[in-house]
Parts: C-alpha cells; sequence; structure tokens
C-alpha cells in the first residue's frame, strides 16, 4: 500500500501546477471559449515538449511508457482552472483508442506526431440512438479497393473539429473495427458544434469516407470498452480538480462575504453546507485514484467495478460540490461574469461524458463481483 | 503508486483469518454468523482469548503488550475482525484511557492500571456527558472539590455505556469553577467500588444492556487518581477523541451488512424473481456499496499517510462522519429488504429467518453511530473551524 508518488510524478505534479498557476489562469479558458478553435495551438504544441502528450502512451511510439495514474495527475491540475487543450480529447481519447486497437506500426505512425503536439487525434465513437454503449453502432464499414469505405453518422466527437486523425468505429462483416480517417478525407464531412462549458466538438458525417483498418477486424469491442474506461477514469481526475477549485473558491467567499455585519462562514448551515462539499471533494479523489490505478487493469471485472465506482461518485459528489458552490455564492454564482459557472459547466460536462450515474451504477451492480460470495 | 498489500501483509491476513476462524467458540461463532448483539461476558471472553494470543491491543507499543504490528497489520488486522463478525471489544479500557494513560499517565499509573485493561481484569467506563452537557461537554458541572489528598465528587454522568460491568470510570470533572469553563476541569480515575457511587442502568433503543446513568455522592478520590494536571482535562479530553475517530471508520462491519442486506434480498421473492434482481433495489444497494468503497479509499488513504508517519489529522474526522452514515444506511436497507418481517421483534426463531431476527434491534441501535463519540454535527464544526478555517461566532 503505497499511494505517494513517484519522483517523476512529483515532478509532473510540479510542473502541471506551476502551469496552470502561472500560464493558465480561468481568464484564458473564458477567453478561448469564444474562438473557433476553443483552445490555443501553441499551448498545445508546448504541451507536446514538455512531454506531456505522451504521458500514458507506448515508448515504442514516441510516448513516455506511463499510466492512467499519470495522465491524472495531469489532468487534476488542469481541472483547477479549466485548461481548454485538448488533452482528453487528443491523448486519452484518440491516444488510447491507438494503445488499445491498432499494431504496433500504426500506433507509431500516428502517435508519434500528436505526441509532438503536431496533430490532434479524436475519436468518434458516439452516435444518436447510442447513448453510452460503444456497440450500439449503425455505421457500416465496407471494403473498397485495398481500403474501406465508411458511412454513418457520428455525434459529440470531442476535438473532432480540428482533428487531423480520426478514429472512427464503424461495424464490419467481421464485426466492430477502428478505422482511421484522415482530416480532408473524400465523403468526410465534420460540423463543429459548441459544448456548455466553452469546447467544441465535432458532428462527423460519413458517405462512403475513406478509411483505413486499424488493427483486426471485428476486434474493435474490447478496444472501445477500455478507451472508454480510461476516458471515464481521466474525467474523474479532471472532476478532483474542478471540486478542489470549486471548494476553496467558496471557502473563501464564506470568509470575505458579509451579511448581517458578519462574514457568512460564521453560520453554521452554511459551515455545513462547506463541510459536505470537502467530505465530497475527499471522497472523489480516493475514488479517482482508484479509478486510475485499475483503468489499465486487464482483470475486466476489477477495472469496470472502480471506474464505474468513480464515475458514479463523481455525478453524485461532484455534481453536489458544483451545485452548493454555486448556491453558497448567491446571486452573483449564476451570473456568467462570475467563474464558478463555468467551472459548474464543466462538471456537468464530465458527467455526462463516458456514462453518467445512472449508467455506472447499473453497470456495476451487473458485475458479478456484485452477488460474488452470496 | 501501488493499491495492493505487500505478499508479507497478505500471509498476515490469510494468518488472522485462519486464527479467527479456528479461535472463535462456536457459541460467538453462531452469533456472530447473524450479527446478533454481543453480551459483555461474550464480549469479554473474546477480550481474554485475543490476549492469551497477544492480539488484543494492536495499538499499544510492544513494549507495554502490543503485538508490535505496523500500520497496515493494524488495519488488516481490525478489517478482518470486522468482516469476521467477531465481537467489537469494548473501547474504553483498551482503545481510550490506555493509549491516553501511555501518553500522559504517570509510571504509578501506567503500571496499576495498563496490564489489567490488556487482560481484561478491569473493566471501564466513561463519565463525560451529563444530563445538561451533551454535544456542549466543557459546560459539565459534576464537581471534584479539593479536600487535600484526595477530590470528593459529587454530580451525575450519562450514555456511561457498561457502567454496570465496570470496575473503573474516567471522568471529566470541575475542579475550579471560577475561571473559563475548559479552563477549569479536570480528568480523573474513578473506582467504581467507592461508596457513594450508584449506576443505574438503561435499556438502547435496540433493547440491549448497555447506557447508564452513573451518580456521585460525596465519592472521595484519591488526588493520584488524576490524569495529566489539575485543570487540564479538557487537553486529556481532546487527546482522547483522537484515539477514538479513528478507530469507526467501521469499512469491514459496513460490508458484513451489506452482505446481509443482499442476503435478505436474495431469500426474498419478488414476482418470478427474487428482490435482489429488483432494479430499483439492486441499484439502491449498489449505490450504498460505491459510497462504502469511496469510504474505504478515504480509509486507505488515511493509512498510507500513517506509514509515512503522518499524525492522523482532523481530516479523521470524516471516517467517523461517512463511516457512521454508511453503517446506518445499510441497515436501514436490511429494514427495506425484510418488507413486513421488518415488524418483528425479538421472537421465537421460526418467526423471521436467522439472518433477519437481529436486524430490527441492530436498526434501532445503529441511530446511536452518528450521535456517539461526538455527534456528526460536531465533527462537522471540528472540520469547519479546524480544516477549512471558517471564522466561528464572536470572533472576526
Amino acid at each position: 500500500m503505497d499511494l505517494s508518488l513517484t519522483d517523476d510524478q512529483k515532478m509532473i505534479k510540479e510542473t502541471a501546477a506551476s502551469f496552470v498557476k502561472k500560464d493558465s489562469p480561468v481568464a484564458r479558458a473564458r477567453e478561448l471559449r469564444d474562438s473557433a478553435l476553443g483552445w490555443d495551438a501553441a499551448v498545445y504544441r508546448q504541451m507536446g515538449e514538455l512531454g506531456w502528450l505522451g504521458l500514458p502512451l507506448p515508448e515504442a511510439a514516441g510516448g513516455f511508457g506511463g499510466t492512467m495514474v499519470d495522465a491524472a495527475i495531469l489532468l487534476e491540475e488542469f481541472g483547477k482552472t479549466l485548461v481548454p487543450e485538448p488533452y482528453l480529447a487528443s491523448v486519452v481519447l484518440g491516444g488510447r483508442a491507438l494503445v488499445h486497437g491498432a499494431t504496433a506500426a500504426q500506433q507509431a505512425e500516428l502517435l508519434g506526431p500528436m505526441i509532438e503536439g503536431e496533430r490532434v487525434i479524436s475519436l468518434a465513437w458516439a452516435e444518436r440512438g447510442s447513448r453510452y454503449d460503444p456497440e450500439a453502432i449503425e455505421a457500416r464499414a465496407e471494403r473498397r479497393g485495398e481500403g474501406w469505405a465508411i458511412t454513418g453518422e457520428k455525434v459529440w466527437a470531442l476535438g473532432a473539429h480540428a482533428a487531423d486523425d480520426l478514429i472512427v468505429s464503424a461495424r464490419a462483416d467481421a464485426g466492430i473495427s477502428l478505422f482511421h480517417v484522415a482530416k480532408g478525407a473524400r465523403g468526410l464531412t465534420v460540423q463543429t458544434v459548441k459544448t456548455m462549458d466553452g469546447g467544441r466538438a465535432g458532428r462527423v458525417r460519413l458517405e462512403g469516407a475513406e478509411a483505413r483498418l486499424l488493427g483486426e477486424p471485428g476486434a474493435a469491442g474490447a478496444a472501445l470498452s477500455r478507451v472508454l474506461d480510461d476516458a471515464a477514469a481521466a474525467a474523474c481526475a479532471e472532476g478532483v480538480g474542478v471540486a478542489t477549485a470549486v471548494l476553496w473558491m467558496t471557502v473563501e467567499y464564506l470568509k470575505t462575504r458579509k451579511q448581517f455585519g458578519v462574514p457568512i462562514g460564521v453560520f453554521q448551515a452554511l459551515q455545513h453546507r462547506a463541510v459536505d462539499m470537502f467530505v465530497a471533494t475527499e471522497l472523489l479523489k480516493g475514488t479517482s485514484i482508484l479509478a486510475n490505478a485499475r483503468a489499465g487493469s486487464d482483470d475486466v471485472v476489477e477495472r469496470q467495478r472502480a471506474v464505474s465506482a468513480a464515475k458514479a461518485q463523481l455525478s453524485s459528489g461532484g455534481f453536489y460540490v458544483v451545485a452548493q458552490g454555486t448556491q453558497l455564492h448567491g446571486g452573483i454564482g449564476v451570473t456568467d461574469e462570475h467563474d464558478i459557472s463555468l467551472y459548474f459547466k464543466r462538471m456537468r460536462v464530465l458527467m455526462a461524458l463516458f456514462g453518467d450515474e445512472e449508467h455506472h451504477v447499473a453497470r456495476y451492480a451487473a458485475l458479478p463481483s456484485f452477488t460474488a460470495g452470496l | 503508486m501501488d493499491l495492493s498489500f505487500t505478499p508479507e501483509e497478505e500471509a498476515f491476513r490469510a494468518e488472522v483469518r485462519a486464527f479467527v476462524a479456528s479461535a472463535m467458540p462456536p457459541h460467538l461463532a453462531e452469533k456472530a454468523a447473524v450479527d446478533g448483539h454481543f453480551g459483555m461476558d461474550e464480549m469479554m471472553e473474546w477480550h481474554r482469548i485475543l490476549y492469551a494470543k497477544g492480539w488484543v491491543a494492536p495499538h499499544w507499543p510492544k513494549e507495554l503488550g502490543g503485538p508490535g504490528w505496523s500500520v497496515a497489520q493494524r488495519f488488516i488486522f481490525t478489517e478482518e475482525l470486522e468482516s469476521a463478525g467477531a465481537p467489537i471489544l469494548s473501547p474504553f479500557g483498551l482503545a481510550m484511557v490506555g493509549p491516553l494513560l501511555i501518553q500522559f499517565g504517570t509510571k504509578a499509573q501506567k503500571e496499576r492500571y495498563l496490564p489489567k485493561i490488556l487482560s481484561g481484569e478491569e473493566v471501564w467506563c466513561q463519565g463525560y456527558s451529563e444530563p445538561g452537557s451533551g454535544s456542549d461537554l466543557a459546560s459539565l458541572r459534576t464537581e471534584a472539590r479539593d479536600e487535600g489528598d484526595h477530590f470528593v465528587v459529587n454530580g451525575q454522568k450519562t450514555w456511561t455505556t457498561y457502567a454496570q460491568y465496570a470496575d473503573w470510570i474516567f471522568c471529566l470533572v470541575r475542579t475550579n469553577p471560577s475561571v473559563k469553563q475548559q479552563a477549569g476541569i479536570s480528568f480523573l480515575l474513578i473506582d467504581m467500588k467507592t461508596e457513594g457511587v450508584t449506576v443505574k442502568p438503561m435499556l438502547t433503543s435496540g433493547h440491549t444492556p448497555a447506557f447508564c446513568d452513573t451518580f456521585f455522592d460525596n465519592v472521595r478520590v484519591p488526588k493520584e487518581n488524576v490524569v495529566g494536571k489539575v485543570d487540564q482535562g479538557w487537553t486529556m479530553a481532546k487527546a482522547l477523541l483522537g484515539h477514538e475517530r479513528t478507530l469507526i471508520a467501521a469499512v469491514g462491519q459496513s460490508a458484513r451488512a451489506i452482505q446481509r442486506v443482499k442476503h435478505i434480498a436474495q431469500a426474498t421473492r419478488c414476482g418470478d424473481a427474487t428482490l435482489l434482481d429488483d432494479p430499483l433495489f439492486r441499484a439502491k444497494v449498489a449505490r450504498l456499496e460505491i459510497q462504502l468503497e469511496a469510504h474505504r479509499m478515504a480509509n486507505l488513504r488515511a493509512l498510507a499517510g500513517a506509514q509515512l508517519g503522518h499524525a492522523p489529522g482532523p481530516e479523521s474526522s470524516i471516517l467517523k462522519l461517512r463511516g457512521s452514515e454508511i453503517l446506518q444506511q445499510a441497515y436501514e436497507l436490511a429494514m427495506d429488504a425484510m418488507g413486513q418481517n421488518a415488524l418483528s421483534w425479538f421472537n421465537e426463531p421460526d418467526v423471521v429467518p436467522p439472518d433477519e431476527h437481529w436486524v430490527p434491534s441492530v436498526f434501532n441501535y445503529n441511530r446511536a453511530t452518528t450521535i456517539y463519540g461526538g455527534s456528526n454535527e460536531i465533527q462537522k464544526n471540528i472540520i469547519a473551524k479546524l480544516i477549512l478555517g471558517l471564522p466561528q461566532v464572536g470572533k472576526d
């Protein structure tokens, strides 16, 4: 039992903490939400130079050879000031989809430039009717000459509006498969859609789009399940950062806002609410550690149990923190001008991604571990 | 980052598990299987078994009779005992006054009291609350008047759990009425056999014997029975509360309670299937189990901190808060699972299944978990002040 960070991890944490504090205040996220890209390409490249984009990716492909625990350290810091660069989209979803589903040669080819910060990868898995089931796929893939052609529609593909490389799931005769569709490919249209938190995503239309098979045909179901577990764990880590920031922002407000001639933090009703926010944040930290540590596990039950517990906790406890943080700020909390409304939105987006509370409670309860020993 | 225990620690877990399985006498094992209430004689029987093995005081230093275990071993030991449903030993001697004496007692006090706490030869109880002083403990009025070489104690203590079985009581008493409340309190050890001490037991709402009122009518107590210095009792009380809070995460107990809920639900028909197959009920249980998982991780984080030598801070309050709430909720669900069987109150064995027999009693008594050891509202006051640094009433 050792929850302490390695020297490398401590360094990552310190560098990231200093980056969010000095170079990426919330004001930057606020500024970029109205831009076409939604993030700063120069900062994304800088993340590549720092080695951050290759953290949870294999060394053979130019990565750092780390795990989701390493990525989680970064994401928790990013959550504290709502860093808008597409880490979750490009590194976790795009990058780790390739790790789980592509051949070593394909990984080296596609991951290399992304790790350098030169390209953005996006995973297009969700469809209108799929909700949180990555295997509910209507997009069809058919052989065309040496390659493949995909027809279908994908929604809410994070980062797809600016992606150089799309990883698309589609159903082939052999079953669910992953494909690489390059930017500008024939038959591909990506429409930019806005997300509540100021981000951007893509609605991806594929009309016989030119594609290349990744890995083996029909073998992508497990890869999708794994990458979405990685992403859910990553969302939890970022959510810890969001909750932590909101907790302390709210405590500060309770100390300084005066009503009835006293700081409102003297009132016990508000103190206890703040304590409940603290407790929820501490619980999130623990479940996020567990989920990210287990994300890499080959034991499906162990992995899904930890990830679903954490994601359910994020949706209940994480939302509690931002909702009550808003409540304790009073009227100013529901203005666009106050930062807490940005944090509120980000938390709600993280909840909706990769399975909400109901989805994960149901998945948790369906695992064999739930009825073990009865 | 490594969330697993070492092979040595896992071997230790197996050793504890095997010992508990072989050492628990059949009549205790039978009761453990249904999570029945253990009486004082049964608790003391188990106390003596652990004492004989050298495992009765995991938190004590080796030279005073502790087993010399690491933080992880203590954690595993507690988890295994709770998971097996073994009697939970009375904390007043082993976990409360014992550690306090180890920290602050004189050499003579340690020699006089510690060996008999360890062996179980002397049973202890706690004299803190009074009818007019619960959460506002510092307002206590039981008075110890200075009569030269001894004190004369007068007053009433309440919630003196197990006082009817106790040989000794540790008390907070007022030794100086003319200073700030907290500055006039002393920590006093009183022999229950002293003339003028009377005990009036009362049943808990679970219909089990535990609580008492204890009255002091001109009770003479030698001055050497003060722990720490006269008027320093409040400091002692705070130190003791720190010891107490780290022990009530109750992860193993809650895990056991949730397993009981599942057992009952699985044995309960609901339509064409069982109650455990009912999606609504199953989701309720899953949500609670996820809460327990989060709580267990908080406990492991505290354990990891302790392994690095960090003292348990006020953060340990969250272990008490969540542990007590989850245990309560587990029994609420067990009652839900029982349906109309939840009406049952100490009936003949064939009225409800053995699995369910004790549930209504424990359900009632478990309302105490969020009250004892400093109510959860008091715990929240502590976190608000010490961790969040929120302003206090009357101060700027």
